[in-house]
């Protein structure tokens, strides 16, 4: 009972840590905070991995495997897209614009 | 001790984890934001590896090599059009590892022995799969393979509460049947599962696919939070909670942007039969009257011809995208357009509606990618003050998102939905493939105004046409005063 408190409390926490500090995200950046966001879900390859520490049957380590496969294409895609999103945005305040404008 | 090392371990993750996600405020911030986050998850990877002896390294090596190298190199050929597809497809794949984590726990000897581990079990096995259809359909659609059109089936709400009762049921016997049962019961849950998240993706499309992609995004979360309760792990649960806020929240701004309540949007596309019909009748009359309007109205050299003169003169243009332009992949040529424009002298700002495009923020990232700069992409409630001043709106691909009726008319599908008050800018140039209602069947009066000028056709073709005619003055210009 006291490790679903625990868990329960955990799972509210985050939840309303995680609320808060996503609402104060800029639409501007949304579409690149999904992605990173996608990318920390995978985190369920470490459940995926401890799957591996207990011996068990040839098929559930099939799919085990199929677990880690799907939660490592999230974990590397999801950072990586993120972070060639991430650097599309540029600004450059007029300094390839034509001369008189914007330098003041 | 060894435990305090874990519940340390946890909460440094987590502190870097809250980090990065704080660093998501401006574009350079989100990148190190990101790049923190990467180090946080491959360090618990690394200690998780540490800790623990595992029993296959080839197998596990082997997965994680393949996992890691397609994720490397899809990521890195995929073009930003084709982001929301490809998050889509990770939302799925996410599902795919929560319900083999959720399967295996459940199956194995030696099987949670709590209540609480089962029921989440359970959960963690339904969320996934039916975040694995779902996002593959959702997929499917983003990357246009699949027909986009919601599909509603006859009796569709009475099919999903049969298939849950279905599931329900089967969970139920499972727990109670024993061990013997379960992997056979369970592959009928993971079925049933699958089943059900098709059938509850495939009634929304087109423009609510941003509602539906937030979504996915939660309930993958969700379903990584569960498998964290089954195996007692805090990160996970730490981890898929956070993504299943952040994925709550993105759902409520898209649903907020388009002024339609979360169920309606699940209940099937477009708002309910009398809604729908209504629209179609609006929609008939409406093509009554453009072609009416049209055949007094300008020719496209006509309105071509003076849409030049209004942008020559014009000295503040705001720029209106919406996913029209990526359709005809016209965003490279507005750019130059926008560039052109500043460089002789205009103030040129994007308008960005929060639901243009397929994801939330798409259309930021469409513009980034084709070297506009942050800075001018406006939001909705920031650029809307600004309207009045502005000599010339033009907008590219964007049809419900500049509907007056949104403001003026009730009873239509976007009635009270914010827009962009394009009406209220002098001029204002249309470059539409059509002149075709947007996704909402409502009939945009935008383009009955005298103000308005219609540059019906392809996007790409319409905006280099204005570009050149920009440049070519610019150039007689200079050869004038030189």
């Amino acid at each position: 009972m006291a490790d679903l408190a625990l868990m329960l409390l955990v799972f509210a926490l985050s939840f309303g840590i995680g609320y808060v500090l996503i609402s104060r995200v800029p639409p501007l950046l949304h579409t690149p905070l999904m992605s990173m966001t996608n990318a920390i879900s995978a985190v369920t390859i470490l459940g995926a991995l401890l799957l591996f520490a207990v011996p068990m049957s040839t098929g559930n380590k099939v799919i085990g495997a199929i677990a880690l496969v799907t939660a490592s294409f999230n974990l590397v895609g999801g950072f990586v897209i993120t972070d060639r999103m991430t650097k599309m945005f540029k600004t450059h305040h007029g300094a390839e614009h034509s001369p008189g404008d914007g330098q003041s | 001790m060894s435990t305090w090392m874990t519940v340390l371990i946890d909460v440094a993750v987590i502190v870097l984890l809250v980090i990065g996600i704080s660093l998501f405020r401006t574009p350079r911030g989100a990148r190190y934001g990101n790049m923190t986050a990467a180090v946080a998850l491959l360090a618990a990877i690394a200690v998780v590896l540490l800790r623990n002896s595992v029993l296959d390294p080839v197998i596990l090596l082997g997965a994680l090599v393949v996992g890691g190298v397609l994720g490397t190199l899809i990521a890195m050929r995929v073009t930003m059009i084709q982001i929301p597809a490809m998050v889509a497809f990770q939302h799925g794949a996410g599902g795919v590892a929560a319900f083999c984590i959720a399967f295996v726990e459940l199956t194995r000897s030696g099987a949670p022995e709590s209540v609480v581990g089962e029921v989440s079990g359970f959960l963690g096995l339904v969320i996934g799969a039916a975040t694995f259809s779902g996002s593959m359909l959702a997929s499917g659609k983003l990357a246009a393979k699949i027909r986009q059109t919601p599909m509603v089936l006859p009796a569709h709400n009475w099919i999903l509460s049969l298939l849950l009762i279905i599931i329900v049921g089967l969970c139920v016997f499972a727990a109670t049947a024993g061990a013997a049962w379960m992997t056979l019961v369970l592959s009928g849950v993971l079925v049933t599962s699958i089943l059900l998240g098709a059938l509850f993706a495939m009634r929304i499309g087109g423009a609510d696919m941003p509602v539906l992609i937030s979504f996915l995004n939660a309930t993958a979360g969700l379903a990584a939070a569960f498998c964290g309760v089954i195996i007692q792990n805090r990160l996970l649960i730490a981890c898929g909670a956070t993504v299943a806020a952040s994925g709550s929240i993105l759902t409520a701004v898209m649903c907020r942007a388009m002024n339609r309540s979360f169920l309606k949007v699940l209940s099937g596309g477009r708002p309910a039969s009398r809604g729908g019909s209504a629209a179609v009748e609006a929609k008939a009359e409406g093509v009554d009257t453009q072609e009416k309007s049209t055949r007094t109205k300008r020719t496209f050299e006509e309105a071509m011809l003076e849409a030049k003169t209004v942008l020559r003169e014009s000295s503040r243009v705001i720029i209106i995208p919406g996913y029209g332009m990526a359709l005809a992949r016209a965003q490279f040529h507005v750019a130059s357009l926008a560039n052109k424009l500043e460089q002789l002298g205009k103030s040129v700002d994007f308008a960005i509606h929060p639901v243009a495009g397929r994801m939330p923020g798409h259309m930021n990232v469409l513009l980034a990618e084709a070297d506009v700069d942050y800075d001018k992409l406006k939001e909705m409630d920031e650029v809307n003050e600004t309207f009045g001043d502005t000599d010339a709106v033009l907008i590219i691909g964007a049809c419900d998102v500049v509907n007056p009726a949104a403001l003026e008319k009730e009873d239509t599908p976007i009635s009270g939905m914010p827009i962009l008050k394009a009406h209220e800018a002098k001029r204002v140039l249309v470059c539409n493939l059509d002149e075709r209602p947007g996704y909402s069947g409502v009939p945009n009066s935008l383009y009955d105004e005298p103000k308005t000028l219609l540059l019906l056709g392809d996007a790409n073709a319409t905006v280099t046409e204005l570009l050149d005619s920009l440049s070519a003055r610019g150039e007689r210009k200079e050869a004038l005063a030189s």
